[in-house]
């Protein structure tokens, strides 16, 4: 059991400085989503325009893993369609049950090693499924 | 010290946890089990298995014999009045919730009062919120002081002649803190209310003594205690408990069923619907008997010592923040490491081969009143030792250097 595979050098940029962090004045889907066995909470907003995800900010309580996740994700669906940005959360998952798919935005790849630590994939999936719930309502509203 | 000389009798303890000797802080979550409750429950399936009460062969009443002899030990072990007083459950969470159920639907109403504090485990409050919610009682909570304790000016400012029903945890999973359950008993009761008795965190370190507490209730879990998961016990007043109704119907809990209605037998068996976890009984009782062998009160003194070696050597961690209060505090240590969340501290721990728990420990309303949102909890037991903290402090100086290095 090796840390420096959970916490890759990337991983912890984007904990110290979280991109996309903050809120919209006003305008964009919000969801809260909470891990309530360990209590890591996210509120993630979504620009939408035209089944399109303009932007993403976050806000998170929560530890390295899923804030750094966070904030690739919002960094990774910013300007894509709905089923793009679904794509990429489903490659996201896939990588977390253990497989090896290509990522546009390459920083999502130092997640891989979490597989290692099951106890903590449930911390980087968090985000991916509010953004997943967050397109979901979007869908529902139009 | 006993913790070294108990160790070799929990097979668990001895492996290799990643590349390093296990050390396991969290007996809080569920202790380990000695070989002699192992045994137990291998002789029982090998030997003794049978359905209990039932059948009239040699087997089943060995089997009972077995089953009722647990909840004799189990009696005596809490000082019960009765074995008839102790019901077994598959823990403290179905305890409470059977008290809430049963006895707290049918005395509670619009108008009426129910009395927590804000340190309660999740199950030992949704249970309550539930009854509030179907019966227009009130949910009222004893405030805490700064430090976590609970002053019994504020329960008796609390409690008042609309309180029905008083629950308060024994010792909180979270601070550590004993709490005055005597006083608290006594102060309910002037006010006409029952006490239960959350004893989850109490039994396993401490000599309890029901009728010396003078609770009405008492719930407990046998897994925290050496005893394997599955089994727990509500001890009540053979008053309240005969005014109750059961929650479960079904097989070896009835006197006559008819067509259209049925009688109960009397507690426990009313109570006890169904096959009961006989081999979980059976287990706690050898855990009974093996915690009865070394003696509470030196398990007591261990825990605490322990606790207040681990609150000084924890202390000399720079940034190193520890929750509740230095005095009558057992068995645990709650605390966070700089602005570390616990979930990286748990994880860089357990690569030492460190066990800790991480997170909210079903106390979310705790957490918020504490301001965190979670928080990392070192807990100990009879076969801890200066040694496993001494590893648990060389292992959270590591996570500071780690951290400190991987974020710079």
């Amino acid at each position: 059991m090796q840390l420096d595979d959970l916490y890759r050098r990337v991983i912890m940029d984007h904990y110290k400085s979280p991109h996309n962090s903050g809120t919209f004045d006003d305008g964009a889907v919000t969801v809260e989503m909470n891990n309530p066995t360990c209590g890591d909470t996210i509120s993630l907003q979504l620009l939408v325009k035209e089944g399109i995800i303009e932007r993403a900010k976050f806000k998170g309580e929560g530890c390295s893993i899923s804030i750094a996740s966070a904030s690739m994700m919002t960094d990774a669906v910013k300007g894509k369609k709905f089923e793009e940005a679904l794509q990429i959360a489903q490659d996201f998952s896939a990588m977390m049950t253990g497989s090896d798919p290509e990522f546009e935005y390459e920083d999502i790849q130092a997640l891989s090693g979490v597989t290692k630590f099951p106890a903590r994939i449930k911390c980087a999936t968090l985000s991916w499924n509010a953004m997943k719930k967050g397109i979901e309502l979007s869908e529902n509203k139009q | 010290m006993i913790g070294s000389h108990i160790r070799s009798l929990f097979p668990i303890l001895d492996q290799q946890m990643n590349g390093h000797p296990l050390v396991y802080l969290d007996s809080a979550a569920t202790s380990q089990k000695p070989i002699q409750v192992i045994e137990a429950i291998k002789h029982y399936y090998e030997y003794d298995n049978s359905n209990v009460h039932r059948g009239v062969h040699s087997l089943g009443t060995r089997a009972t014999d077995a089953y009722e002899g647990a909840r004799e030990k189990l009696s005596r072990f809490i000082n019960s009045e009765s074995p008839k007083q102790i019901i077994f459950t598959r823990g403290t969470t179905t305890s409470i919730n059977l008290v809430a159920s049963s006895y707290g639907r049918s005395v509670c109403g619009p108008g009426d009062e129910i009395v927590i504090t804000p340190m309660e485990h999740h199950s030992n409050l949704i249970p309550w919120q539930q009854v509030a919610l179907a019966t227009g009682a009130t949910l009222k909570y004893i405030p805490l002081r700064p430090d976590g304790t609970i002053l019994l000016s504020d329960v008796e400012a609390t409690i008042s002649s609309n309180t029905k029903i008083v629950s308060v945890t024994h010792v909180s999973n979270v601070l550590g803190v004993i709490n005055p359950i005597k006083e608290i008993a006594a102060i309910a009761h002037k006010y006409g209310a029952k006490i239960v008795v959350d004893g989850a965190q109490s039994t396993p370190h401490m000599k309890v003594d029901v009728q010396d507490l003078d609770c009405d209730f008492y719930a407990l879990s046998g897994h925290k205690m050496c005893g394997p998961t599955g089994i727990g016990a509500l001890y009540g007043k053979k008053s309240l408990l005969d005014q109750m109704e059961p929650i479960e119907f079904g097989g070896e809990m009835i006197d006559y069923v008819h067509l259209q209605s049925s009688t109960w037998k009397e507690a426990p068996a009313k109570f006890e619907g169904g096959t009961p976890i006989i081999a979980g009984a059976i287990g706690l009782g050898a855990a009974i008997e093996f915690l009865e062998d070394i003696g509470l009160d030196e398990i007591e003194k261990h825990d605490r010592e322990l606790a207040t070696y681990a609150f000084n050597r924890l202390s000399e961690i720079e940034e190193l923040k520890i929750y509740g209060p230095i005095v009558n505090r057992t068995s645990l240590v709650t605390f966070n490491l700089g602005d570390i969340h616990p979930h990286d501290v748990s994880t860089v721990l357990d690569a030492e081969g460190v066990a800790i728990r991480a997170g909210h420990h079903c106390c979310q309303p705790l957490m918020r009143w504490l301001q965190v949102s979670a928080t990392a909890r070192a807990s100990f037991y009879l076969y801890n030792t200066e040694e496993d903290i001494d590893r648990l402090v060389g292992s959270l100086l590591k996570t500071k250097e780690y951290f400190g290095h991987a974020i710079r």
